[in-house]
């Protein structure tokens, strides 16, 4: 049962880390002469970041900016730019903001590696701890028989 | 009667205790207490620079990667003059200031007075009218009165986005070469204006 809840929650939590941004608002009736070019469209509305909302994606966004930015994206992918074409175009007038993986630079160097840092950190003390609680007594064998001796008498005389 | 054969068996227990608290002591059980306080204190300091961090910044207000760029190439029609068409160069010779505006922007209205007054006191201002419709700007700045050099008609939001811009008003501070020193985004106060951007344009005059 418990093993079943458990298993349950973990799909759960790997469900909203895969799927959670696949929402998409903003309808736009945009022709494309082939399905190849639609999903990388939507590939990269999918990816870009609404520079006027907080969090929110440009496939996502009714902003003014966000429905602009989409119709670039359009425009780009029928000319036929690449995807990476496309995110530079982006990145040169929007910056680290519109990109919802950020490029590691000077100044993204902690947003990468703080989080294993951070893990290697919690391995290590986890290690660490685990080994000090389950360190073995280090009474002498003599030391052990006096305790077990007096716990028997104080149980038996409890039991007066 | 229970309670006084208890009490030597208790003694030897406390002697015994004792004993293996003098035993723990030579193994450095001390230590252990304080190792066990590193992850409290690399938690407490992240969310220290993290409460910190988020406080610093609006972060609504995105750092514009145009700073020490020109302004981008363009080739746009003039709001009052349909048969005139602007460019970048056009900014060119003197410190300028170019806002982005429209008619749905509140914000427009609300720092439409320091404006007028800025171009009162002789800087160059010229409009982006952004993503609006031509007879509802010209009304508007009928009403408000036009402090602008000049309207260029963004109505598709094209020069706005080679600009990074995302709102309005935004307000770009330019050198005499045309290029952009500074961004504004939001209103343009007072406060704004004699603290950050006055200063800002006469360094720029004096540098050149």
């Amino acid at each position: 049962m418990h093993r079943a809840g458990f298993l349950l929650t973990a799909a759960l939590m790997f469900g909203c880390l895969t799927f959670g941004h696949h929402a998409n608002a903003a309808i736009d009736a945009y022709a494309f002469p082939d399905e190849t070019l639609r999903d990388r469209y939507n590939g990269l509305i999918d990816e870009l970041r609404c520079p006027q909302c907080l969090n929110t994606n440009l496939a996502g966004s009714d902003a003014m900016v966000a429905k602009d930015l989409r119709r670039e994206v359009h425009r780009l992918v029928l000319e036929g730019k690449s995807d990476d074409e496309v995110l530079e175009f982006m990145y040169e007038r929007y910056g680290d903001f519109i990109l919802y993986e950020p490029r590691f630079k000077r100044g993204t160097w902690l947003l990468w590696l703080g989080p294993i840092a951070l893990l290697l950190l919690a391995l290590f003390f986890g290690i660490r701890f685990s080994r000090l609680s389950n360190q073995v007594s280090n009474l002498t064998e003599d030391e052990d028989r006096k305790i077990d001796q007096l716990l028997k008498s104080q149980e038996s005389s409890a039991d007066k | 009667m229970t309670d006084q054969k208890a009490v030597p068996a208790q003694d030897a227990v406390h002697d015994t205790v004792d004993s293996i608290d003098r035993l723990d002591s030579t193994d450095k059980p001390r230590n252990l207490n304080k190792t066990l306080l590193v992850p409290l204190f690399v938690f407490l300091s992240l969310v220290a620079i993290l409460a910190i961090g988020f406080q610093l910044e609006d972060p609504h207000k995105l750092p514009s990667v145009l700073i020490d760029r020109p302004f981008p190439e363009f080739a746009m029609r003039e709001l009052h003059d349909a048969q005139r068409t602007v460019t970048q160069n056009d900014f060119k010779g003197e410190v300028s200031l170019v806002n982005v505006w429209a008619t749905w922007c509140p914000n427009c209205v609300m720092e439409h007075p320091q404006l007028t007054a800025i171009a009162a006191s002789g800087v160059p201002l010229y409009g982006i009218n952004y993503n609006d419709v031509d007879e509802k700007a010209k009304g508007w700045l009928q009403r408000y009165g036009d402090p602008f050099t000049f309207n260029i008609v963004d109505d598709q939001g094209k020069l706005g986005i080679d600009l990074g811009v995302y709102g309005a008003p935004e307000t770009f501070v330019l050198d005499k070469n045309g290029v952009i020193q500074y961004k504004h985004i939001g209103e343009v106060t007072q406060r704004d204006w004699l603290i950050t951007i006055k200063p800002l344009i006469e360094q720029l005059e004096h540098d050149s």
